[in-house]
């Protein structure tokens, strides 16, 4: 199958879960900013959840789908249309070949996951179809998609099969299943968040004051932010006592308090490695949260104990994974 | 050699890094003993293959261990404490790992001209000549001590205290790849273009992060890394083809 990228929208990028066991060579693991939104709307098509979507911030894409397609839109709100008429989010959604795919205005969240049946396929580099735009690998060449693009996606599995005979209407531009991801399973998005934090390695040393401005203070996600990393506006924060600091090894999620006094939250694309103080880590079922800030939103800081959340680690990958099932009952074989 | 973790040597201390990777503190300065407690206890780990580890990130002093919450086996704590008990397991079981012999990497570099612009400058510094740096930087044995920062940057130890040139006080916005530089007490070569403020000395044909190798990241922790001098015409030649 495939389609043609008419506009490609701000900085579109094909993206899956990222490279596993390449940190040691000093490669960014990388991968999808939400990667809950891409997992389910991978779900949706009948892909596995590690299929390479693509992943638009702020100004979406237009796509011509050239054949028949089952595809699925997650995560921010970004005014998917067809034809003028709004496309829903989490559902599965059958397209007619010759179908456009456009982009409107970031409504709600700052980035949309398209997922195709089959999933995208493009070489993979360090075992990774991501795209790496600082290294330049990956994905549509290490860049973002414009205009002229063609993608091609691999066979789609046998439920996209079926939801594809269910859905299919010739004639009509597109059908959206009547059945969706329960409003539970999807992530909170806000313009003013509450992320929860675990203490990190060098929580203890800041000054008591720096503390309870961390938790106290809203932050403003700044314009100097991007797939590596988030500057956050705010009150400075400072250390006890100043610190000299190996690089160590860090992830997203990670907080580094650098010398400045204004910390960064490490996204998908951070490095490997890093040298400034580590204050807090978020917990990882609040990463779309962040994910789906802009520059200028809002978000305040929780600490919440590890073990905490861990359990909301695995309620929600529970959740998932009951998605999973409940689609495979319904479409799967027998 | 074993290291008895139990005994006179440096703890090693386990701290989360949030709730899907552990760090394993082995020291606290960048030298060869630390650099190989860190190997050891990052293949002891890899050997170990324990349920839900996901990779090992050896650093200066630590290892980090990523996992996936999801795989490590239920017990009766969090994953979190599941997974430090295997760990500290492991560490108990410590012995030192006399493995491979480290691998030579005899690195070529063109120094000076429109490939070194602050050649001169560290010369200075030092109230040294041009051809004294060079002496001095080829003349090392240079150690991997990790691999971070972007993909194949390998961090070395090593380098003569003799030419140790702090950085520029305004780094490049755009430094290419290949270039050789001197960054504090370290030395090292830029796998691809990037902002930095290494002092740079020469550059080398060789790629230092080639996709199409089979062998993308050319140095890894643990390699010895030597630099010898060429000239112009050797590293035009020497260029691989486009």
């Amino acid at each position: 199958m495939s389609a043609r990228v008419v506009t490609g929208g701000l900085q579109t990028t094909i993206q899956d879960l990222g490279r596993v066991g390449h940190q040691r060579q000093g490669v960014p693991v990388g991968g999808a900013m939400d990667r809950i939104a891409m997992r389910l709307a991978n779900l949706l098509v009948g892909n596995p959840e590690e299929a390479a979507c693509l992943e638009a911030p702020l100004i979406g894409p237009a796509v011509t789908f050239d054949e028949e397609m089952l595809i699925a839109i997650t995560g921010g709100d970004l005014e998917p249309t067809i034809d003028g008429h709004p496309v829903p989010l989490w559902h599965a959604i059958w397209v007619e070949p010759g179908t456009t795919l456009r982009f409107g205005r970031a409504k709600l969240g700052a980035r949309a996951y398209l997922a195709v049946a089959g999933g995208i396929d493009v070489a993979p580099v360090f075992e990774s179809r991501s795209t790496y735009l600082r290294g330049a690998f990956g994905g549509c060449e290490g860049r973002a998609l414009k205009s002229g693009d063609v993608l091609h996606a691999s066979p789609r599995s046998a439920i996209a099969d079926r939801l594809c005979a269910a859905l299919r209407a010739p004639g009509r531009r597109f059908v959206a299943a009547r059945w969706s991801i329960s409003t539970g399973v999807r992530p909170a998005y806000g313009d003013d968040v509450l992320v929860r934090v675990v203490a990190g390695a060098h929580y203890d040393e800041l000054r008591t004051e720096a503390r309870s401005a961390f938790f106290d203070a809203t932050f403003r996600v700044s314009t100097s932010s991007d797939r590596m990393g988030y500057r956050l506006d705010g009150p400075s924060l400072a250390l006890a006592r100043p610190l000299e600091l190996l690089s160590e090894g860090v992830t997203f999620g990670t907080v580094q308090l650098p010398p400045g006094g204004s910390p960064i939250v490490l996204m998908a694309d951070a490095q490997t490695t890093g040298g400034y103080p580590r204050i807090a880590e978020v917990a990882s079922v609040d990463l779309p949260l962040l994910a789906q800030l802009k520059p200028g939103d809002r978000l305040r800081f929780r600490l919440v104990a590890l073990d905490h959340a861990q359990g909301e680690y695995l309620a929600r990958e529970a959740d998932i994974a009951q998605a999973r099932a409940a689609i495979a009952f319904r479409y799967g074989r027998g | 050699m074993t290291f008895d973790t139990s005994g006179p040597n440096i703890p090693m201390r386990l701290t989360a890094l949030g709730d899907r990777a552990i760090t394993i503190t082995v020291g606290s300065s960048i030298d060869e003993p630390t650099r190989q407690r860190v190997h050891a206890v990052a293949t002891a780990i890899d050997d170990a293959q324990i349920a839900g580890v996901v990779e090992t990130v050896p650093a200066f002093a630590s290892v980090t261990v990523h996992y996936d919450p999801t795989r490590v086996p239920a017990g009766a704590g969090s994953p979190h404490a599941t997974l430090a008990a295997s760990l500290e397991a492991v560490l108990r079981d410590l012995r030192s790992n006399d493995g491979a012999p480290a691998r030579i990497v005899d690195i070529p570099v063109c120094y000076g001209g429109d490939f070194g612009p602050d050649l001169d400058d560290v010369a200075r510094q030092h109230a040294m000549s041009p051809d004294d740096v060079v002496r001095l930087h080829t003349a090392g044995e240079y150690r991997v001590f990790m691999v971070g920062f972007m993909p194949g940057f390998a961090y070395l130890g090593g380098l003569a205290e003799a030419i140790a040139t702090p950085r520029r006080s305004s780094p490049r916005t755009a430094v290419p790849a290949g270039a050789v530089g001197i960054g504090g007490s370290q030395t090292g070569v830029y796998p691809m273009e990037s902002p930095g403020g290494w002092n740079l000395i020469g550059r080398t044909p060789v790629k230092i992060f080639d996709l199409r190798r089979e062998r993308q990241t050319l140095l890894s922790t643990g390699d010895v890394v030597r630099f010898h001098a060429i000239s112009l015409a050797e590293y035009r030649a020497r260029l691989a083809p486009a």
